[in-house]
């Protein structure tokens, strides 16, 4: 997890494409600016990364299922719960789940877990369209070498 | 069309808490009930579980980008509802 680059997932654990499932993991590091803030003295990660995380999740999913030829942008969040605090150095795995996938948008259903324990869940709502520009598909492709992509399940 | 007609209204009402009698046939989803994009996304979701159907949402924009449709083709209600009863009618017909 890079926190100052917003890049919050690690790894990819797991890509169902028939059951259109994901499973990452993310490592929250021991130390950040982002803890002096939140809170001095009490550290913990903030509730928005926590939705960020299951987005990022949500988005590696979605881009599967498009075969990468479109990017899938946060447009909505619902039913967002922080169930626990997560704190610094825990590994989270989060889930997702397609709820539906409609003309240009879809909706996912994220859980985060540490050691098996649900600390936050949410629907979230993503629109896409085609990549914008090569520069931002070089970078997700740069990005899914290096979290593991299992790129075969995408081209198979 | 009638029942289309409401259920959808009841679907607007209910995700973008707009009066429920204010909502006519003639009415255009933007123009006037002031429904923006984000909002069509949640309604267009709720068609599409209620009615089992897809909304080709994409394709009708374009095709008002394109200008080779107008937004009342698609926004207005009662057009909205006959689009769907057409999609209900196709896939009744493909399955």
């Amino acid at each position: 997890m890079q926190l100052d680059y917003f890049q919050l997932i690690d790894r990819i654990v797991d890509l169902n494409m028939v059951e259109k499932t994901i499973t990452v993991e993310a490592q929250v590091p021991k130390t950040s600016t982002v803890f002096e803030g939140h809170f001095p003295g009490y550290p913990i990660m903030p509730g928005v990364l926590l939705i960020e995380s299951m987005a990022q999740t949500s988005g590696w999913l979605l881009l599967a299922l498009m075969k990468f030829e479109r990017m899938p942008f946060l447009a909505a969040v619902k039913e967002a719960k922080m169930r626990g605090f997560v704190t610094p150095g825990e590994l989270l795995t989060v889930e997702a789940g397609i709820v539906h996938e409609g003309s240009g948008y879809a909706i996912t259903e994220a859980k985060v877990k540490v050691a098996g324990k649900l600390r936050s869940n949410a629907t979230i709502t993503f629109s896409h369209v085609p990549f914008p520009n090569p520069d931002l598909r070089g970078h997700m492709d740069a990005m899914a070498r290096r979290i593991g992509f299992p790129l075969q399940a995408v081209l198979s | 069309m009638s029942s289309t007609f409401d259920q959808v209204a009841t679907i607007i009402a209910e995700t973008c808490d707009i009066p429920r009698d204010t909502i006519t046939p003639e009415s255009h989803a933007i123009d006037d009930l002031g429904i923006d994009s984000l909002d069509f996304l949640d309604i267009a979701f709720a068609i599409d579980k209620a009615f089992g159907i897809k909304l080709p949402l994409e394709k009708w924009t374009q095709e008002v980008n394109d200008g080779k449709a107008t937004t009342e083709q698609y926004f207005v209600l009662k057009n909205l509802c006959a689009r769907i009863d057409e999609l209900v009618a196709a896939k009744g017909a493909g399955a």
